[in-house]
């Protein structure tokens, strides 16, 4: 444990705590008169009304759309079903650069729904809306599809026997036992809608500003240090509810529930209703997730002379003037930064875990709410508290590579601990007891009894902190030097440079990075056990 | 007893498989590292849009014996802001990049220190400022104008604007597309030329009747230039429909450079009535870690060849008097006689004020 917290004390809290003081503290003394005051501007109000009914809708809008979903992949069995899950999960570790970029080339001017009936959704709420849904259709599919499809259908069935109508059967067993896990997606989706940054900026136009857009705003244009101050501690007392909130639904869903084998209640779709149902999600999922995805494919091969590999192989030239580098060393920079990230957050994720499980009671809990805290506080100012904290010994890691992987590993660090828990808590104290009696010495127990349970978590963690990692974009942008840049960075950087050509290559390098996440993902869900009711 | 032991137990897998993927990273990565400048390279901070001929660089790094490292540090405004908050152990030893609209933030901030140009005498006299203690030198200057579709007022048969107050006239309704002031420098210079022109009371009025008279206000100059103009290569593909824009006075050759085959005439033209003049700055960074470099450095970007390669690579005007303009820029640019300018202290008293009281005003 004294690990674990040591590294969020040094690279988490010492930072932001920096950078927040540095706004707050003016000549040594503390200005916290400075927190009423502007709370009560009226545009920074404006800001909190809209970045928390925009979560609000774009919550209810992703359980709308996606627990339909969610029952499919739990209660059907059907071809291609590995794929599918492996693929609606791509758009969650896609950097929001990438995601926002689909979604103009879809609802933007010229983008598909233009051409085709002249709509433009950008710069609208609903363009907002709908690129949330596309971001976090994934996460309800998980947390709510996983417990799904381990309850067990007799209780729902025994219902009905007693003569309950299918309603009231579904709304009193099912419904219950559901809730929790439900709860607990609607605030992971409350959580990331509330700090959405690159989906507002890019999509929602200079009238729409989330407090993230708005911390960034006033830190990085504005140099405004104290407003920045006072609204990262607004958000940080907001995702700290959210989070209180969501470990106390994360201790009620542990409470005991009948689970069955995946593969036992999963069978083909029987019936007209069944496959309408499941050719709806089918389709959601086609409209929704693989033609945004589809659109960004399309347009990194659609260059000046047709479809070709212009683009692509453009990345290999330095002529561009983007960089002082071939664009495509990002995609080379970004495996080594995400790999040494994934150590990290495995190293410390793991060693988080571990302790949790061992260690019972309040302030454990509490340290487990704690560790989801980097995926909701202000990347931009853990990047700017970097810049000012880490920059003399002994700590003097400015200049040096090892910065990126450890902003990275903050958010790798919550999935790693996610992942790594149900499955340290499920292992058997009495196997190893077994294996002991029966003459194995320590060190064989462990590599028979607990390496072979705890290996695939293991490996399912790295790969969600690799994928995290890759596709980190908020405060990487502020610590990636520019001659390193990582893919997400250049993404963004060559969208922000006019030109045919940078806006083709910035579609061909999204298309790869979105191939990376897309091939590990893959290689998770071949992983993945119906022992494992992680989260994600 | 056996958990604690299990828990070691993952706990050194974990940490043999980091040590073992660190390691890994580490042969690739290492090789990269920034490491901290030696005598022999000087490092210069910039922002994204800094660019300088290969041969032209490649002299100077010749003659002088210094290696030049670029490090293009995010768009201008985050540059600057960037460097001001690292300036105890900055990440270079000379930035360029700050324009007259934040020089005050950088100069307030203790930013840079002194140091006279080799040079320095041969700049026009009206881009020097802080002259008593040259913490900056002037390297170029630019022009933030409205720019118009030129084909599309000929269609019309009808004149294009020329100056602020002909944007309110309603032969130009719903014609002018322009970036929101607090997040885009040409938005931001436009608004400023508005208060130039108008004056401290005048220019929210200005505004107002801008605004009855249907101004689109868009994030940031690439979605304005290149997606709602309908003069400009990029404006044109995404069917853009504005036919004014607001822009640089150097935007006409750029179209005609990067087009194929280059055209006659350039599609735009300027209305030379609605500038703001930009200039941008460079010094040496408080704690340089090589000095001398940095001083060499800021010689070089006010020297001949800097100066005349400037034009065709940033697309802007060169403050050096005597520099040849390539022809590109004498026959499709305009020359601004009287562009609107404001002095940097003005500018650090009122731009937060004025973004503020412009965003409730034209955004709300």
């Amino acid at each position: 444990m004294a690990v674990p917290v040591a590294f969020f004390a040094v690279f988490f809290a010492y930072p932001v705590a920096a950078i927040v003081a540095r706004g707050l503290k003016v000549g040594g003394q503390w200005q916290f008169g400075r927190i009423a005051e502007v709370v009560g501007q009226s545009d920074v109000r404006h800001v909190l009304w809209f970045t928390t009914w925009q979560a609000l809708a774009s919550t209810a809008l992703t359980l709308l759309i996606a627990l339909p979903g969610a029952y499919v992949f739990a209660r059907f069995e059907f071809r291609g079903k590995q794929i599918l899950r492996a693929v609606v999960t791509v758009p969650f570790v896609l950097p929001t650069v990438v995601v926002g970029t689909a979604f103009l080339a879809l609802l933007g001017r010229g983008g598909l729904l233009d051409e085709m009936w002249g709509v433009r959704l950008d710069t609208t709420v609903w363009a907002i809306l709908l690129a949330h849904v596309f971001f976090n259709y994934a996460v309800v599919v998980r947390t709510v599809g996983g417990l799904w499809s381990q309850l067990d259908p007799r209780q729902e069935e025994a219902a009905r026997m007693l003569g309950a109508s299918r309603w009231t059967a579904w709304r009193t067993v099912t419904l219950p036992a559901l809730g929790p896990a439900v709860a607990a997606a609607s605030l992971m989706v409350f959580l990331f809608t509330f700090t959405s940054f690159g989906v507002v900026q890019i999509l929602g136009g200079p009238a729409y500003s989330t407090l993230e857009v708005e911390i960034y705003r006033q830190t990085a244009q504005l140099l405004d240090l104290s407003t920045a101050a006072v609204l990262t501690i607004v958000q940080f007392a907001a995702v700290g509810a959210i989070l209180a909130v969501h470990a106390w639904t994360v201790r009620r869903r542990e409470s005991v529930l009948k689970l069955v084998d995946a593969s036992v209640v999963a069978r083909r779709p029987r019936g007209a209703g069944q496959w309408s149902l499941l050719g709806g999600v089918m389709v959601t999922i086609a409209v929704l997730i693989l033609l945004p995805l589809g659109v960004l494919i399309e347009r990194s091969l659609s260059g000046p002379d047709g479809y070709g590999f212009t683009y692509y192989k453009e990345l290999t030239s330095a002529e561009g003037g983007a960089f002082l580098v071939p664009p495509i060393e990002a995609v080379w920079n970004s495996l080594q930064y995400a790999l040494a990230a994934t150590a990290i957050a495995l190293a410390i994720g793991g060693l988080a875990a571990a302790a949790l499980t061992r260690k019972a009671g309040r302030l454990v809990r509490g340290f487990d709410a704690l560790l989801m805290l980097p995926l909701g506080v202000s990347a931009v100012t853990v990047g700017f508290g970097f810049l000012i904290t880490l920059d003399k010994p002994p700590l003097d890691l400015r200049s040096t590579w090892i910065l990126v992987p450890l902003a990275q590993a903050l958010v790798g660090v919550p999935f790693v601990v996610r992942t790594m828990l149900p499955v340290l808590r499920a292992v058997d104290g009495r196997l190893r007891e077994a294996a002991a009696v029966l003459g194995a010495s320590p060190l064989r127990a462990w590599r028979e009894v607990d390496l072979p349970m705890v290996r695939r978590a293991l490996l399912i963690a790295a790969g969600f902190a690799f994928a995290v990692s890759l596709g980190e974009f908020g405060a990487t942008v502020f610590i990636a030097r520019p001659d390193n840049p990582t893919l997400p960075v250049a993404v963004a950087r060559l969208l922000g440079r006019a030109g045919e050509l940078n806006y083709g290559q910035a579609m061909a390098l999204s298309t790869i990075l979105m191939v990376v996440c897309a091939v590990s993902l893959l290689l998770l869900e071949r992983l993945r056990t119906d022992r494992t009711t992680g989260e994600f | 007893m056996n958990s604690v032991s299990t828990t070691k137990k993952i706990t050194l897998t974990a940490v043999a498989v980091s040590v073992g993927l660190v390691a890994l990273s580490a042969c690739g990565g290492s090789s990269d590292s920034g490491d901290k400048a030696d005598s022999k390279s000087v490092t210069l901070v910039t922002h994204d849009s800094f660019n300088v001929s290969k041969d032209v660089l490649k002299a100077f790094e010749k003659s002088s014996g210094y290696k030049v490292d670029v490090l293009k540090d995010g768009d201008a405004g985050a540059a600057v802001n960037k460097a001001i908050l690292s300036k105890d152990n900055p990440q270079g030893d000379v930035f360029f990049g700050v324009d007259n609209t934040l020089l005050s933030r950088a100069l307030d901030n203790g930013l840079f220190q002194s140091y006279e140009a080799k040079g320095s005498d041969q700049i026009a006299s009206q881009f020097r400022v802080d002259q008593g203690k040259h913490r900056v030198t002037p390297v170029d200057s630019g022009d933030i104008c409205v720019n118009y579709d030129k084909k599309y007022f000929a269609d019309k048969k009808l004149a294009p604007p020329e100056s602020f107050a002909d944007l309110t006239k309603p032969a130009y309704k719903d014609l002018l597309v322009t970036e929101n002031a607090s997040t885009s420098s040409p938005g931001l210079g436009f608004l400023l030329g508005t208060a130039a022109q108008y004056g401290d009371d005048g220019w929210q009025g200005y505004w107002k009747k801008l605004k009855d008279n249907g101004v689109k206000v868009v994030d940031g100059w690439e979605q304005a230039y290149n997606e709602e103009f309908s003069g400009s290569a990029g404006g044109k593909k995404a069917k853009g429909d504005r036919p004014l824009v607001v822009s640089y006075a150097s935007s006409p050759p750029v179209e005609v450079r990067y087009a194929k085959p280059q055209p006659k005439e350039a599609p735009t033209g300027v209305a030379t009535g609605t500038c703001f003049r930009q200039v941008e700055y460079a010094g040496l960074l408080g704690n340089a870690q090589n000095e001398k470099g940095g001083k060499a450095l800021l010689d070089f970007l006010i020297s001949a060849e800097f100066q005349e390669d400037m034009p065709l690579n940033m697309f802007v005007n060169p403050v050096r008097e005597g520099s040849k303009l390539p022809e590109l820029f004498t026959e499709h640019g305009v020359s601004v006689d009287k562009p609107e300018t404001m002095a940097p202290k003005k500018i650090a008293d009122n731009r937060e004020q004025w973004v503020k009281s412009w965003t409730s005003l034209v955004l709300k």
